[in-house]
């Protein structure tokens, strides 16, 4: 009697941000091809990547939309949820999985976690900051919402290139720190461009009546650092790397208020 | 005064000393904390042993111009605060090292 013989095919795409190539696999060729659209400028080519994610594409309404973000460190894996998604992944099999509706923001936000794992054994973190090279250097531009993040990435001046207008990534790099671009964005809608440069300051924004530059230092410049990092997980240990990153950062890269009036002439300064 | 004399930092932060302010998060929500030059003095002196009044009578009146009881008052309100979001630890007893944070270095 012949058996029941299935196939199945899997879509794979490795996705590369700062040097660190994430692969992601599915059944669904569509899903990766979206993907692949979607991460454009990332997508490696090698074969090799440091993690594999298998993603799982939960049909919809079968994942609840409105549970909010929760990161927790449970028996050697990291556990990421939230509403649109249920992720988890280990670190000493740099193997993970994702279950998720098919919008590809959900995966976005799994990256933007991992990423913020796995970043601050490095070192490094994310912060709530547009970025952009100019003359070889990275120019950090953070705040809260509404500060002018975005309004900063769309003034800039064609000789710049934008590393991101929402998220920026940071690791140290010869004893300094470079900013390196990612495919994460915010109201701009652009991928940043995948290029780095070594950070020459980062700018608290805020929005004033004249464009103006003053010096912030000490306690002023890691809280106001601190305020806008990215930290997910509630996790003791990951909380102190990420923390310490940020205090080393302040005492290496420059931090200034940077107010501004929103026009293309706020960048005449920014050299 | 309070029925709960022993203070001890949390193992649940991260803390770092900025001049004269130390800069205290919390590992639970991330949120940030910064102490002034007197909260300073009693957060790195609550070492789960000695009772707050003894730090305060040591440290705060000894160093500063201000009476045992508004010094305790104060300090009691900021150690009630602390502890409300998990920063530090409160009890009738002393408090094992075991369940407290070491002092953090500049």
């Amino acid at each position: 009697m012949p058996g029941v013989m299935t196939a199945t095919s899997r879509s794979s795409v490795i996705v590369e941000i700062g040097g660190l190539p994430i692969a992601l696999h599915c059944d669904n060729a569509a899903f990766i091809r979206l993907l692949t659209e979607r991460y454009a400028g990332y997508v490696a080519d090698s074969e090799q990547a440091a993690f594999d994610f298998d993603i799982e594409l939960a049909p919809q309404g079968t994942v609840s939309g409105d549970e909010d973000l929760t990161v927790n460190w449970n028996s050697g894996r990291w556990l990421m949820e939230r509403g649109d998604f249920h992720a988890e992944f280990s670190p000493a099999t740099a193997r993970g999985r994702i279950k998720q509706t098919i919008n590809p923001f959900s995966l976005d936000s799994v990256l933007r976690i991992v990423h913020t794992l796995l970043l601050a054994r490095k070192g490094g973190f994310l912060v709530h900051a547009s970025s952009a090279i100019r003359n070889g250097r990275a120019f950090l531009f953070s705040g809260v919402s509404g500060a002018g993040k975005t309004t900063m990435a769309r003034l800039a001046p064609p000789d710049t290139a934008l590393l991101s207008d929402e998220i920026s990534y940071v690791i140290p790099q010869d004893g300094g720190y470079c900013a390196v671009g990612t495919p994460f964005f915010g109201e701009l809608a652009r991928v940043g461009e995948n290029l780095r440069a070594p950070i020459e300051c980062v700018y608290l924004l805020a929005k004033g009546p004249e464009n103006k530059i003053e010096p912030m230092a000490g306690a002023e410049a890691v809280h106001a650092l601190l305020e806008n990092v990215l930290f997910f997980a509630r996790d003791p240990e990951f909380v102190k790397l990420v923390f310490d990153a940020a205090f080393d950062f302040a005492g290496r890269v420059p931090i200034r208020r940077l107010t501004f009036v929103p026009d293309a002439r706020v960048w005449e300064l920014i050299q | 005064m309070s029925d709960k004399p022993y203070v001890a930092r949390s193992t649940m932060i991260a803390a770092r000393v900025l001049g004269d302010e130390t800069m205290v998060m919390s590992a639970t929500n991330s949120t940030l904390f910064t102490l002034d030059e007197v909260a300073t003095v009693i957060w790195e002196s609550a070492d789960g042993v000695t009772p707050l009044e003894e730090i305060v009578k040591q440290k705060v009146c000894a160093q500063y111009d201000v009476p045992l009881e508004v010094a305790l008052k104060d300090a009691e309100a900021l150690v009630e605060q602390l502890a409300g979001h998990g920063l530090l630890l409160l009890s009738d007893r002393p408090i094992p090292q075991s369940s407290a944070s070491p002092k953090v270095n500049p």
